[in-house]
């Protein structure tokens, strides 16, 4: 019988302090997240000084309950795995440091992850892969589209060549004077509200998979300030259905059409924007379509968390990719 | 008893290992390279050199700051998550009382000090007494002009201490001429060693709870409190 795999992650890319133990990749035996929205939503967004502050102040503390709740002692685990980028700079250092000085401490590998790689592994707790396999990546800071024809294997077909989908709805959500973090706001307001207006789509050049994100914030914009300057009032409802309809139009159609392109088995939806019920629902209807099933985890394993980062750290490991003792912090690092 | 300090909360870094007290290895880099990057490394080959195994050690102290913030945290998640992980106790030192040290029998008070930017440095004042350093000015993130001010008062010789010592040294001699003490350059050094040192008979921190000593508030949240002051004054 083939040994189990034991597998700690840990994740401090942004503003969730995470650590995390899964079995074989694909078994959550302890997920610990620390969140800080709190402590942020008075700032209007992450602040990345603050973040930084908390992460120290809580990553021992995350990092032993992980094992406790586990029950497990450090003789079973056969690897540490952190996410080294892409991500705040002075919050992903203090992961990363974590960690080598558990690898150097407990004298184990040490395998560094990317954050997005993750958000696609969330899935792999919830249902085997089957390649190739198609992932959309949305978040606050992504918004992706990865091709995977094998197990650690990334190949990048598109992506935003200005805001992130999460960014569009922070600032739109701001525009409406909504609190921080606007994205559940605008998706509930537009579950009630009316696609009224025809806002435009980033199609791009034909074939292209990229995504574009700021042509439809400015004119967000731009419709709120003239009704303003005409004295009309517009129900924020429909701005918040029209916007979102726009958005969801646009992953959508790229989504399924890169999934035909290609002939996938399995489409993934992964990151924080993942959680919004007016892209589920957009996808659901397109997909229930085809016959190419469409995975989307639960919600608390699209937003950050470090069983994601152990879930894709051990594919790594046992694919024998190792990270030395001089392992950085990489706030723009490849997906490769 | 071995005893590993590790300081990465200003442009050095310092690794030692005390065998009681005794320096056994000690590695000192005075250049704008990634602490990050080169920390862990550092204490691995020092450790080999020495020919000690992580489960060998019995204490880690860290420089707690200040400094620089960056700096600060890559010290102490390595050192906190180095203590948790072995089980051993951990202390934390103040990065200016480390380098107060290289003054430890002057006649007189010491003045460590880093640059805090546009005319603000972090510093303390201590005094060196029979059996230890004596702090007389608690830590603060001032301005220079002022911490001169109150050592004009004191009438009392004062050895500055700093790496950023050119900054301010022609500040410093205008205002206490021959009180102030400046030396030569590695006296401006912290050392691992004396970090060992200072932290060698103190009672340890609880680990999880310890956090840099950053002497100022993220800006962010400085101006978050002095909204909610003018609210409450115009409210
Ligand atoms: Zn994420």
């Amino acid at each position: 019988m083939k040994k189990d795999t034991i597998i700690l992650g840990i994740e401090t890319s942004c503003d969730e302090t995470a650590a995390s133990i899964v079995k074989n990749g694909t078994e959550i035996v302890s997920n610990v997240v620390a969140s800080q929205i709190e402590s942020h939503k008075r700032f209007g967004g992450v602040v990345p000084e603050i973040a930084s502050r908390h992460h120290v102040e809580q990553i021992t503390i995350v990092l032993e309950e992980a094992l406790q709740e586990a029950d497990m002692g450090w003789d079973q685990i056969d690897a540490i795995t952190v996410t080294e980028g892409p991500g705040l700079v002075g919050a992903l250092l203090v992961g990363v440091n974590a960690a080598k000085a558990l690898a150097f401490a407990k004298q184990k590998p040490l395998v560094g992850v990317h954050h997005i790689a993750g958000h696609i592994y969330a899935n792999r707790l919830e249902k085997e892969f089957t390649f190739p396999l198609l992932a959309l990546i949305v978040s606050g800071g992504h918004t992706e589209l990865v091709l995977m024809k094998e197990h650690g294997s990334y190949e990048l077909i598109g992506e935003t060549r200005d805001d992130a989908a999460g960014e569009a709805y922070d600032k739109v959500a701001r525009m409406l004077d909504l609190p921080y973090p606007g994205g559940p706001h605008i998706d509930r307001l537009a579950a009630i509200g009316e696609e009224t207006i025809a806002f435009p789509r980033a199609w791009l050049e034909d074939g292209s998979y990229d995504f574009s994100f700021s042509g439809l914030k400015s004119a967000v914009i731009n419709k709120i300030h003239n009704a303003k300057q005409r004295g009309e009032t517009l129900k924020p409802e429909d701005i918040a259905a029209s916007f979102q309809a726009s958005v969801v139009d646009v992953l959508t159609t790229k989504t399924l059409r890169a999934a035909k392109e290609f002939n996938v088995k399995q489409v993934i939806v992964a990151g924080g924007v993942a959680a919004n019920k007016g892209l589920r629902a957009g996808l659901q209807a397109k997909f229930s379509e085809t016959d190419i099933p469409l995975l989307i985890p639960p919600l608390k394993l699209c937003t950050d968390n470090a069983a994601m980062i152990a879930a894709a750290g051990t594919i790594a490991y046992e694919q024998g990719r190792r990270s030395g003792l001089d392992l950085n912090a990489n706030p723009s690092l490849l997906l490769k | 008893m071995n005893l590993l300090a590790i300081d990465t909360s200003n442009q050095v870094l310092g690794v030692a290992i005390l065998k009681d007290e005794q320096i056994i290895g000690e590695v000192v880099t005075n250049i704008a390279k990634n602490h990050s990057v080169r920390l862990m490394p550092a204490i691995n080959q020092l450790m080999n050199e020495v020919g000690l195994t992580p489960d060998e050690l019995n204490k880690i102290v860290v420089a707690k700051g200040p400094g620089s913030y960056t700096g600060v945290r890559i010290g102490m998640s390595t050192a906190k998550s180095l203590a948790w992980a072995l089980d051993i106790p951990i202390v934390g030192v103040s990065s200016l009382e480390v380098l107060a040290y290289q003054g430890r029998f002057f006649d007189g008070v010491i003045c460590p000090f880093f640059d805090a930017r546009r005319g603000m440095v972090f510093t303390g004042v201590y005094e060196s007494l029979v059996d230890n350093l004596t702090p007389i000015y608690k830590e603060k993130n001032i301005s220079m002009e002022e911490v001169l001010a109150k050592l004009v008062d004191e009438k009392r010789r004062v050895l500055f201490l700093s790496p950023d010592i050119a900054v301010y040294k022609e500040t410093i001699i205008n205002a206490l001429g021959d009180l102030a003490v400046i030396p030569e350059g590695p006296f401006h050094i912290a050392r691992p060693g004396f970090l060992g040192l200072a932290g060698l008979n103190r009672a340890a921190d609880p680990t999880h709870t310890l956090t840099p000593n950053y002497l100022r508030l993220a800006e962010a949240e400085a101006n978050w409190l002095k909204a909610q002051k003018d609210n409450e004054q115009n409210g």
